[in-house]
């Protein structure tokens, strides 16, 4: 049914960090190997050795530059996007077969791939681009949260997590219970000003994105501001040397100046 | 949006159908019987035939056509679904109309209850057909009354063209009809001029900067992706805005010459033999319009400033 839950028991989802995420690829990587061959599989590429690989990714890792006001540099911020897993998704209500459906128990969105029409009416009506159509198969995909991982007790309770969660390297990724306010990922939020990506939909996210901190000044900065000297004879040592040096090359920059004013005249 | 082919068939076609078949069930309403059984079988032939064509190139939008049935199943929540649910239904009202209306089964009293209830079900099936994309708050140059006006205003305009065209045929033609269609056409050119310039000009609501929640200054650096991928082929579709200046002055090129034929079709009635295809075609450039000029959310992640 595509109805939505008035509530669910749990908030199942992700919570992930911009600050500390360097882009590496590897949640990515994790994901589709793992989604690959589980509930969701095979995510069939098209032309998989070829020059026009193409077929569907979960998580899909987007790097932005950002450029604060009054500086001069930038900052790059990787940025993961996969399925929010929204307490009010679109993606579900539009969905006329009900293959599309959102768990009352955790809140995770899927689809029943046994019955999926193929109409792709869903990934229109995702603001996120979380969902992918797989055309070997005529079905749509996306992320399960690792529906067959959390919950799988064949595997060591470290490794019942989303595959993502399990390869990030950095800590960048965090999975829990948002709708439990005690739980490590709320605090998390809490303490870190974690944040929905595109509120104003109304889809009420459940995922987060944690902003990057505040930027360290680096002495890098300020390479171009030489020491004072002590005036030591070392100091004058090296002061005469680096004049000696300078007015050498500025002579030296002269002269090709005046063969290439001769040349021209 | 990638303007589909199949999908640009499904709602000019079914659109054409259900405006004349609509426009049939008011004819039965107003005048009971029809005149002939040859006129009664063609133009219902016809409507119905332009619905069918219009649902069956809507399957082959779908990855699994096999399992559309499914789809008369979400009517609740879902409008594509009640798009399904009202199509399937015209069909056993259209037959229980044609039989009234040709005397096959002698109940003149239900004629026009029949009649009337066949145009209300046209019209709420187009206003489906409408919602689909008027709900889609990702894509804001849909998400708006003027996509459902803009809907009807064709169905009518390309509906009552065909009737206007089957009625000469059979010596039934009356002015009425040609003016319903000249005022269905003015409606059009009128509703598409609105849509457009608001298209132009509103103000892009969402921006790259509040997407990501990075702020003013955020551009794309590196892509999510080694190829193209399917967001982008669905979703990442763009017209050239030259190209569709020219398309659109076409498309009200195409409506005004269609309101001549049909304006000069009251002394001419085989005018609107030539208005018939000129005003499908206009449909077809405005649809494939609606598609491609419209943009979704999505391209704030991949890249777009602002939607």
């Amino acid at each position: 049914m595509t109805s939505l839950p008035s509530t669910t028991a749990k908030k199942l989802g992700l919570v992930i960090d911009l600050d500390t995420c360097v882009g590496c690829q590897a949640c990515a990587t994790s994901c589709k190997e793992w989604n690959a061959q589980g509930d969701s599989g095979p995510l069939t590429d098209t032309d998989p050795q070829g020059a026009h690989i193409s077929g569907p990714w979960f998580n899909r890792i987007h790097g932005y530059e950002v450029k604060e006001q009054g500086r001069d540099d930038s900052r790059i911020v990787n940025f993961p996007r996969s399925c929010l897993h929204c307490e009010e998704p679109a993606c579900v209500t539009v969905c006329p077969t009900g293959a599309s459906y959102k768990r009352a128990e955790d809140g995770i969105v899927l689809i029943n791939p046994d019955t999926c029409i193929g109409c792709k009416l869903c990934s229109w009506a995702c603001p996120y681009g979380a969902r992918e159509y797989d055309y070997t198969q005529g079905v749509m995909k996306k992320c399960t949260l690792c529906v067959d991982r959390i919950y799988n007790t064949n595997l060591e309770p470290e490794d019942q997590v989303p595959a993502c969660v399990k390869a990030c390297p950095t800590g960048a990724r965090h999975f829990g219970d948002l709708g439990d306010e005690t739980s490590a990922v709320s605090v998390l939020v809490k303490e870190r000003g974690g944040y929905d990506l595109l509120p104003e939909m109304g889809y009420k996210p459940t995922n987060k994105y944690l902003p990057p901190r505040a930027r360290r000044e680096t002495p890098l900065a300020h390479v171009e501001v030489l020491p004072k000297s002590s005036g030591s004879p070392m100091d004058k040592l090296f002061a005469w040397a680096d004049k000696l040096l300078s007015s050498s090359s500025s002579s030296q920059r002269e002269n090709v100046a005046d063969h290439s004013g001769k040349l021209e005249g | 949006m990638n303007p589909a082919y199949s999908v640009i068939l499904f709602t000019t076609a079914s659109g054409a159908g259900y405006g004349l078949l609509a426009l049939l069930g008011l004819a039965g309403a107003s005048h009971g019987r029809a005149s002939t059984m040859g006129f009664a079988l063609t133009s219902m032939g016809i409507a119905l035939a332009l619905i069918t064509l219009g649902l069956l190139s809507s399957t082959f939008h779908l990855g699994r056509p096999e399992r559309a049935w499914r789809a008369f199943s979400q009517w609740r929540s879902s409008w594509l679904s009640r798009e399904g649910v009202l199509a399937v239904a015209t069909y056993p009202l259209a037959l229980a109309f044609f039989l009234t209306w040709t005397g096959i089964i002698d109940a003149p009293t239900l004629i026009a209850p029949l009649g009337w209830l066949m145009a209300i079900l046209c019209w709420y099936s187009v206003f489906c057909t409408a919602m689909i994309y008027a709900s889609l708050k990702t894509i804001p140059a849909w998400n708006s009354r003027l996509t459902v006006a803009g809907y009807f205003v064709f169905s009518a305009a390309t509906g009552s063209t065909w009737l206007t065209v089957i009625a000469y045929c059979f010596g039934r033609y009356v002015p009425f009809q040609s003016i319903l269609a000249c005022a269905a056409i003015i409606s059009a050119l009128l509703v598409k001029y609105i849509y457009w310039r608001r298209l132009d000009k509103r103000m892009k609501a969402f921006t790259m900067a509040n997407a990501t929640g990075l702020g003013e200054g955020v551009r794309q650096w590196e892509v999510p992706h080694t190829a193209q991928n399917f967001i982008m082929k669905e979703m990442g579709y763009a017209v050239a805005r030259n190209h569709a200046r020219k398309l659109r002055r076409y498309c009200l090129f195409l409506l005004d010459v269609a309101f001549f034929l049909m304006a000069f079709a009251g002394d001419h009635p085989w005018l609107s033999f030539i208005a018939l295809p000129v005003i499908m075609l206009a449909a077809w450039v405005e649809r494939w319009l609606f598609f491609a000029q419209a943009e979704h959310v999505v391209g704030l992640f991949y890249g777009k400033p602002a939607v």
